[in-house]
């Protein structure tokens, strides 16, 4: 197992302020995701897959529904004697306040780091959503003798403030990138899986703090890119960055393609999730559902077309639920009527409303909201 | 030392469950899966946890390997303790030489050093084999009240059923005046549900007194039981009137699947003050398709729904294709019913393959001689090839190599 070399880092607050409807009470890495799962899982499960025993998740802010989430780390067989989870809250100090940038947060975690006794680091966020084959990267750098490994994605570029956008050569080197470019059309945009020796995180972090750089993109990848041997890896099928509520939405909605479901959610690299313990999800007499998403636990008696049901939503007789996404122990009255909505936790639509965004524009319900 | 337990449970799960044929081949009758994601032992094993009683010992002896791998170190039950939690225990071998378990009493007999570790002062054995929902704690309070050296949980069954159960007659004060073992013509129709408390002191003294009488059978019903009473042991019975079912039969066991379907069935699985824990398999969500048809049924994780389901139990990992139907029909995890394939009034187990346009089990109606209908079974890893036909009641099991 490769992994056993790499230690891995997660930001889970990194571009929260994307989606600030669905983190303002939570991170980034615990938005819920795909009915029954929050967007850490993803990174935290590519990390495991590869035999990794050693992940550092920092937090800066709201971190409280991350902590219930990951616990111990036991669903990701991260609860371990030698290495296994660690939540990485800030000091209090004058670090915590800086701008939020990776930069700042990997200077937070500097002890961390260098008592770490892996030869590798990969760093990852959490608001890209993507099954990869950590072995496969790993070999791949390797291969090509490469100081960083950086995962990318052929597409339109996400809108963050900082996407980094790169040129490779036929040998996938990197020669050239840009952070956050104002180009339409296709282009390569890293996803932000970077692998590299861990001295050499060292070593650039060292440099970023006596030159009193702030940027991570600009100053460390951007910089360095003629300086050191940077490849691109291409990552095969799936993935969707999330750079604002609208691709959230269409993010759920891509996995209704099973195409895509089926890659995200391959039986060789699983992704795991908190376990609930909830009974099978119930269909009653003379419900109707169609191309639908369903988590355990839910009880749907109405008609749902086009949506992702978390668990334990209870949609009732009557109810009609359509391109919508519903997450966990919402509440779903008789004669209520549903379309482009995203509706948060633990929610409740009394009877007889009618709530409808726009295809471009899903219509947005807070967290324990009732209607 | 182990620390001082008021209470431990001793759980029975060594049965075969020969009845249900091709389904317990291979592994015990309380590892039979049951209600779409569970198995049959995760209902006495909640039961333990949900009423605080955290020690408990699982007497395995028929094919323990499944169950042994299910329950592994106890966690999806919160039964990985540093304190008690869960113990498999099989037979083993002693100085005076190695022995089968005998029987439900004897299996108590020889694990009496187990038992002792703890100190307790009650022992609660408990059957594998049954579904239900119940609070073992106040089953203990009333034995306590009672100061009572065995209490016996029972509930009370149809007359026209009642021969088919160990039956109790009951003084006025719920205390036990005699037993019936499945008498002809009953005169009580209060059965034991297999679920019992003892004073452990009291226990102790008749297992060793049952294991010394060489005409003993060595079962708790027909020989421990009658014992303490005869020698004017304080018994009595607890009246529990919630959903019990014993699964022992296929029959019994595609019927208590359907019962949550039905909601006039008194078993709430939703209920999260007393919820049934489970090993959960990693499955992604279930997809109902466009083209699915899809009502009153419990679909677990993983499914793929796209044909016509309507009344049955679906497990996780299933698959229905485009033009399948399943009516009345219970799909064990990981089977594959194929396009215009049709299930109904059936079981079809583990990883089975229902290949396209295979017709399994059929309607009651259907059928022109009623004592020639029952479920149709297709056993674990069974191929079924296309078009073939499996008639009801019929039960086909996967060669041997």
């Amino acid at each position: 197992m490769t992994g056993k070399n790499i230690v891995g880092i997660i930001f889970s607050n990194a571009y929260d302020e994307c989606i600030p409807e669905l983190t303002g009470l939570r991170t980034m890495g615990s938005v819920p995701f795909a009915c029954r799962y929050r967007l850490i899982d993803f990174p935290l499960s590519n990390m495991v897959n590869a035999g990794i025993e050693k992940v550092g998740v920092i937090t800066k802010a709201n971190y409280q529904s991350l902590m219930d989430h990951l616990g111990t780390g036991k669903p990701w067989d991260l609860s371990r004697k030698t290495g296994g989870l660690f939540l990485l809250p800030p000091f209090l100090t004058a670090d915590a306040n800086g701008n939020g940038d990776k930069l700042e947060s990997l200077k937070g975690i500097k002890d961390f780091v260098s008592r770490s006794t892996e030869e590798y680091v990969i760093l990852s966020d959490s608001n890209s959503i993507f099954n990869v084959d950590i072995e496969e990267l790993m070999d791949f750098h390797t291969e090509k003798n490469a100081d960083i490994t950086i995962a990318y994605k052929h597409g339109i570029a996400p809108k963050l403030n900082d996407t980094l956008v790169m040129k490779l050569d036929g040998y996938k080197k990197i020669n050239y990138v840009a952070v956050n470019p104002q180009i339409d059309g296709e282009v390569d945009y890293s996803l932000n899986l970077m692998l590299m020796k861990k001295s050499l995180l060292e070593r650039l972090m060292n440099e970023a703090v006596s030159l009193n750089h702030t940027d991570f993109g600009a100053d460390i990848i951007q910089k360095n890119v003629s300086k050191l041997n940077m490849f691109g890896f291409p990552l095969k099928g799936y993935a969707r960055t999330i750079d604002s509520i609208q691709t959230y939405f269409k993010a759920n909605m891509d996995l209704l393609d099973t195409e895509n479901c089926a890659h995200l959610f391959n039986s060789e690299r699983p992704i795991y999730t908190k376990i609930k313990d909830d009974m099978p999800a119930t269909y009653g007499l003379s419900s109707s559902i169609k191309n639908s998403l369903v988590a355990n636990g839910c009880i749907i008696e109405g008609e749902v077309e086009n949506s992702i049901i978390f668990r334990d939503v209870r949609i009732e007789k009557g109810a009609v639920v359509k391109n919508s996404i519903i997450m966990q122990e919402s509440f779903i009255a008789q004669g209520t009527s549903l379309n482009n909505a995203i509706i948060d936790k633990n929610v409740v639509i009394t009877p007889n409303k009618t709530l409808s965004g726009a295809e471009n524009y899903p219509i947005y319900v807070g967290k324990g909201i009732v209607v | 030392m182990a620390r001082k337990m008021e209470c431990i449970a001793m759980l029975l799960a060594g049965g075969q469950g020969s009845r249900l044929g091709v389904l317990t081949k291979n592994i015990a009758k309380p590892a039979v899966p049951y209600g779409g994601k569970y198995r049959i032992i995760d209902f006495p094993l909640s039961n333990c946890v949900n009423s605080g009683i955290s020690t408990v010992g699982i007497l395995t002896q028929y094919q323990p390997l499944e169950l042994n791998d299910y329950i592994g170190n106890g966690q999806a039950w919160d039964l990985d303790r540093s304190n008690g939690g869960v113990h498999m225990l099989s037979p083993y071998q002693q100085i005076k030489g190695m022995e089968w378990y005998k029987g439900t009493a004897n299996a108590i007999y020889q694990n009496i050093n187990f038992i002792d570790r703890y100190n307790p002062d009650y022992v609660a054995v408990l059957s594998g084999d049954h579904i239900y929902k119940m609070d073992y704690n106040k089953m203990l309070d009333y034995h306590k009240q009672n100061n009572a050296a065995c209490t016996i949980a029972m509930l009370e069954v149809p007359w026209e059923e009642a021969s088919r159960f160990g039956l109790m007659v009951l003084n006025d004060d719920n205390s036990i005046a005699k037993f019936e073992e499945k008498p002809k013509n009953p005169s009580s129709n209060k059965a034991s549900m297999g679920v019992y408390i003892f004073t452990w002191s009291k226990l102790r003294k008749y297992l060793i007194d049952d294991e010394n009488n060489p005409d003993s059978s060595n079962d708790f019903g027909h020989d421990v039981i009658p014992a303490m009473h005869s020698a004017g042991e304080r018994m009595f019975a607890y009246l529990f009137d919630g959903y019990w079912k014993d699964v022992g039969t296929i029959d019994s066991l595609w019927e208590a699947n359907l019962d949550l379907l039905n909601p006039k069935v008194d078993l709430d699985l939703s209920d999260n003050t007393w919820k049934i824990y489970s090993k959960t398999p990693i499955a992604p969500p279930q997809y109902v398709s466009a083209s699915a048809n899809l009502q009153n049924s419990m679909v677990a994780e993983g499914s793929q729904i796209y044909g016509e389901v309507d009344y049955s139990v679906l497990f996780h990992n299933v698959t229905v294709k485009d033009g399948a139907t399943v009516r009345y029909s219970i799909v064990m995890p990981g089977a594959v019913i194929e396009e215009g394939a049709d299930v109904e009034y059936a079981i079809v187990a583990e990883n089975a393959v229902i290949k396209k346009g295979a017709k399994i089990g059929k309607r009651p109606e259907d059928v022109t001689d009623r004592e020639e209908w029952g479920v149709a079974v297709v056993g674990p890893d069974v191929t079924i090839e296309e078009g073939a036909e499996v008639a009801p009641k019929a039960m086909i099991g996967k060669e041997e190599e």
